[in-house]
């Protein structure tokens, strides 16, 4: 039964017509004409036997909202770094100090947003940007911690994701941070909620397909922080990550939570080799 | 929470048939298909055909084309489902709709009448756990509507 009825499928398939508008562009990416973004590269080799190619979500993305990422000023993203430099600069906490008084000019920081997640030897566990903003806020700074993907949050980590755009990301998943990314893998293919779906369902076997108005991209997380055309604002790849699992009909994750550092952690290590491209901009 | 209120609707408007619906636990597969129906009464083709195009009931179209159908955005994840009358018979249509996964090894389409062996069930699009109101997709009249309607798709 099971045989006979996917040999009908593929029957079925091959009379189809392909639908060319579905597949991603052929597009390049050249930001503010200097910032050359490596949208599409060979997959690192931890993805063999499941992709051979990795694809920011920039080319499955109409041309006008492609367009708004070529030029600083037309990406909405940018205005949010920004804010992000002023409160770089802005001392804050009981210490009375600033970003800027221990890191330098923002500048300083490019390669940063490129190698997170990252194993921290000290604390003993996988941290995100936003977790190791946070150690400097509340231990070098005297602050109070943002909330995950909130708050100051997604100004400074667009801050320092546009000061690395155009280097490859290129996190590291073996050594210690190995049994997270572990975990993170296990994540990615469990088929959650009632409708049964894992995000390789969606990103991995059907990429470049639509589900319903939506052009399936490969759900990379190198343009995050994104800012999104649907709700004018930036997103965090966590915010992103709960979104996907609650379109499953699922109990999701929380930002921040164990589960989405270690997705984090797997997820951007599906897209080593892609330039760092936040803030992008997406639908 | 929508979902509880549109199960409700359709038990009042099935009536007694309704009650004697098969529950989701009882239904029996031989080789992917359910020979029998779940309400014992032939679905309204016409009915059916709003479940499969709407959002909130099947929304088979984020997945399914049509050809004869003028849906907004349709999507492409699933095949075409012209012909889909000729190719399968009304109960290996059922069983498709029922337990897609009796069919189709490890697809990503959904089981439209099962309540058991989810990971993480949540309470709709809540993103919440299920609760008390957890049901499946689509009722037993929903399903057998749905069956009528895909039986009509003749022409391929
Ligand atoms: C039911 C289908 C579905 C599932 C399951 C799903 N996603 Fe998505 N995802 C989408 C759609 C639709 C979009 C918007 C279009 C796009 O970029 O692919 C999206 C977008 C994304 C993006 C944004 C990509 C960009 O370039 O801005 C990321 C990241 C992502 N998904 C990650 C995930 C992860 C991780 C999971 C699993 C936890 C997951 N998704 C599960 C449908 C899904
Ligand atoms: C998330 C995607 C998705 C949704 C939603 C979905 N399907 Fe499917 N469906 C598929 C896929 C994929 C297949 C092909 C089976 C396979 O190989 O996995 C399929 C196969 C089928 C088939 C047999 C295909 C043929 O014509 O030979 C029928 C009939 C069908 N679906 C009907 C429906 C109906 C009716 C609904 C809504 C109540 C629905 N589907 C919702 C993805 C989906």
């Amino acid at each position: 039964m099971n045989f006979k009825a996917m040999s009908l499928i593929s029957a079925v398939a091959l009379a189809l017509p392909t639908f060319g508008a579905a597949d991603p562009v052929d597009d390049q990416l050249v930001i503010n004409e200097d910032i050359e973004i490596v949208t599409k590269t060979t997959a690192a080799p931890h993805l063999e036997g499941h992709l051979d190619e990795v694809m920011s979500g920039w080319l499955f993305r109409s041309d006008s909202t492609r367009d708004m990422e070529r030029d600083d000023f037309d990406n909405p993203g940018m205005i949010f770094a920004e804010q992000g430099a002023e409160i770089w600069n802005t001392a804050d906490g009981t210490e009375g100090k600033s970003c800027a008084d221990c890191h330098g000019a923002p500048e300083d920081m490019a390669g940063v947003r490129a190698v997170y997640p990252k194993w921290n030897e000290a604390a003993g566990e996988v941290r995100t940007l936003q977790m190791q903003i946070n150690d400097c806020r509340e231990n070098r700074m005297g602050a109070k911690a943002w909330g995950y993907d909130k708050g100051g949050s997604m100004p400074m980590e667009a801050l320092l994701a546009s000061v690395s755009r155009g280097l490859p990301v290129n996190v590291e998943i073996d050594g210690p941070a190995k049994e997270t990314w572990e975990k993170g893998k296990e994540i990615y293919y469990t088929r959650y909620g009632q409708l049964e779906l894992s995000c390789a369902n969606c990103h991995e076997e059907n990429y470049g397909n639509m589900i319903r108005a939506d052009h399936l991209s490969q759900g990379q997380i190198n343009g995050f922080p994104t800012y999104r055309l649907k709700n004018t604002k930036l997103n965090g790849s966590h915010s992103r990550f709960k979104g996907c699992i609650r379109d499953t009909r699922a109990e999701t994750f929380n930002p921040g939570s164990p589960e989405f550092v270690a997705l984090e952690l797997y997820v951007a290590s599906r897209g080593n080799g892609l330039s760092v491209e936040g803030p992008s901009v997406r639908n | 929470m929508r979902f509880t209120t549109l199960t409700l609707a359709a038990v009042f408007a099935a009536g007694i048939a309704q009650a004697d619906a098969v529950a989701p636990g009882d239904v029996k597969f031989n080789e992917g298909a359910v020979e029998q129906s779940l309400t014992g009464m032939p679905g309204n083709a016409e009915e059916g055909f709003k479940i499969y195009a709407s959002k909130q009931l099947g929304n088979c179209v984020a997945c399914h084309e049509i050809s004869s159908v003028d849906a907004q955005f349709p999507g492409d994840v699933g095949p075409m489902l012209d012909g889909a009358g000729e190719r399968w018979t009304e109960a290996q249509l059922r069983g498709i709709l029922v337990n897609s996964k009796m069919t189709f090894e490890g697809t990503v389409m959904p089981s439209y009448y099962r309540v058991d062996g989810f990971t993480r069930p949540g309470k709709v699009y809540t993103g919440k756990a299920a609760d008390d109101s957890f049901g499946p997709l689509l009722s037993a009249q929903q399903i057998e509507d749905v069956v009528a309607y895909l039986s009509t798709l003749k022409d391929s």
